[in-house]
């Protein structure tokens, strides 16, 4: 056991949560003006934001991986046109992979923030932009402090949910050795070669990451409402 | 001087309704804006604080806040706004929520003095009670020295004697920094307190315009007072009838004759008065 657990390349682990990291950054910053547009648009075309915003939740994720990856290749003009004008590949390599996890876990940033900002009072915005606050200081010093809760949930199942995707990445990074061969896809290898020793011990550390994640982010809720008095 | 000339129209709950006020307001006056829910009267304190778009004009000494090329934002009148629910930022203790608005220390310790809030200065809103969180709520709105105070209701959620207390502190407020001041209020002893104009709005249109007494006093000719309350009860004792009338938060016995019983209908809204009467106010 010891042996086996020596033996063992965790370089896998560590991209998986390379890529969560730098793809719940990304999505934080772009998912924040979206999710707060959505909250207080009357237009008509927010059904039809929401509905694009929630496709990844729906889709296979071979479906989403097989668009990424025929957008990204050379089959395509956006593929041709990022490797023309700046020598960029984006399949088979790491960078690929954040595009894809950014697109695949968009809704687990996006709903959590958005349902936070339309549960404030209106009334609260409206005083600060009485105040004389513009939109950027009311989100960042009212709307967001107020809906910490939310944004813990949005950050940590995105990062959790990054940490566990399998189709996409697989299909769009394949599984390079310390390039795009994270945890999951490694589990998978590890299975089709039946070495279940090595995909036991790495089943068990997403399991017990994953529970720890989510323990944190529930306990952390129950708490802040306590203290604010919601039950 | 404030000149409001506006027209909106809005979806009320009885269809479309054409909220249309043109009116001229002192600088330095306390308007009190009356009429039943749905009349228009918070669209109206909205549209006066950009909150919402309307046509028209609205003009603040030269300041031109509305007109047909242009909206001031919020952001740049400089009002105050008080909201019937207080819409404190809960995350910012008391102290915070006023510097919050303007950094001005000396400002926000004058006004926690005036309201008796100096020991709660560090307390979180969720903590206080409702009077003081509505006195914390029109701190914060004088914090940025407004021109225009709106107050939309501010008192309606507060127990009556709670409420005359911030009724002084309301007055304190308006005399010492000189606002003029729109509020939003049902209740007449409160509008005859605190406003020196009253207007009346009724399906978004001005139906009354005047000082408290002429608009609030209902006694016609030689009648001494007039009371209106909605009758609860009609009960006959031997040859003659009792009404049983709630007026303010009183219950009242009115004789009747059979004649008025039978055309009375109970839940309707009736106005007790009397003519010669000597009363003792104890």
């Amino acid at each position: 056991m010891i042996e086996t657990l020596k033996a063992m390349e965790f370089t896998p682990f560590l991209l998986s949560f390379k890529l969560a990291f730098i793809t719940t950054a990304i999505l934080f910053v772009i998912s924040l003006p979206l999710s707060w547009y959505l909250s207080q648009t009357r237009s008509k075309m927010k059904p039809l934001i929401e509905a694009v915003t929630a496709l990844p939740i729906v889709l296979p994720p071979s479906v989403l991986g097989f668009y990424i990856l025929w957008a990204l290749s050379q089959n395509s003009a956006l593929g041709v046109f990022l490797e023309e004008n700046f020598g960029i590949q984006l399949v088979f390599n790491f960078t690929g992979l954040v595009v894809a996890s950014c697109f695949y876990s968009l809704p687990f940033m996006v709903q959590p923030l958005q349902s936070g900002f339309e549960s404030l009072n209106k009334n609260m915005l409206e005083a600060s932009y009485i105040s004389g606050k513009s939109k950027l200081t009311t989100i960042l010093k009212v709307a967001l402090p107020n809906i910490k809760p939310a944004l813990l949930t949005a950050i940590i199942v995105t990062f959790a949910h990054t940490v566990g995707e399998f189709g996409v990445v697989l299909m769009v990074g394949g599984s390079i050795p310390g390039e795009t061969k994270v945890a999951s896809v490694a589990i998978y290898e590890m299975v089709e070669i039946m070495d279940y020793s090595s995909a036991h011990i790495y089943s068990i550390i997403m399991l017990l990451i994953s529970f720890a994640v989510l323990l944190t982010v529930y306990i952390f809720n129950h708490k802040y409402r306590m203290k604010i008095g919601i039950r | 001087m404030i000149k409001i000339d506006i027209v909106k129209v809005l979806q009320g709950a009885k269809g479309e309704m054409k909220l249309s006020v043109n009116v001229d307001i002192e600088e330095g006056e306390f308007l009190a804006l009356s009429g039943v829910s749905g009349s228009g009267k918070t669209t109206l304190l909205r549209i006066l604080s950009g909150l919402e778009s309307a046509k028209g004009t609205v003009t603040v000494g030269n300041e031109v806040w509305l007109d047909d090329k242009r909206s001031l934002a919020p952001q740049k009148r400089k009002i105050g706004y008080v909201f019937q629910d207080y819409a404190l930022f809960p995350n910012m203790t008391v102290i915070e929520n006023l510097l919050f608005v303007n950094k001005d220390q000396a400002l926000a310790d004058r006004l926690l003095e005036l309201t008796a809030l100096n020991d709660m200065k560090e307390r979180l809103p969720h903590t206080l009670s409702g009077g003081q969180q509505q006195r914390v709520s029109m701190c914060r709105a004088m914090m940025n020295r407004p021109k225009l105070l709106l107050m939309d209701e501010p008192l309606s959620a507060l127990d009556p004697q709670m409420r005359t207390k911030l009724q002084d502190e309301i007055l304190k407020l308006h005399k010492e920094f000189g606002t003029t001041t729109i509020m939003v209020s049902h209740d007449p002893s409160e509008i005859y307190r605190l406003a020196s104009r009253v207007l009346v709005l009724e399906e978004g249109k001005v139906i009354n315009d005047g000082n408290p007494k002429e608009v609030l006093l209902k006694t016609q000719g030689s009648q001494k007072f007039s009371f209106e309350g909605e009758l609860l009860d009609i009960t006959k004792v031997d040859v003659i009838y009792i009404a049983i009338v709630s007026i303010g938060q009183q219950l009242v016995e009115v004789v009747v004759s059979s004649d008025e019983a039978k055309n009375l209908k109970i839940g309707q809204s009736v106005r007790v008065s009397t003519k010669a009467f000597a009363p003792m106010i104890v």
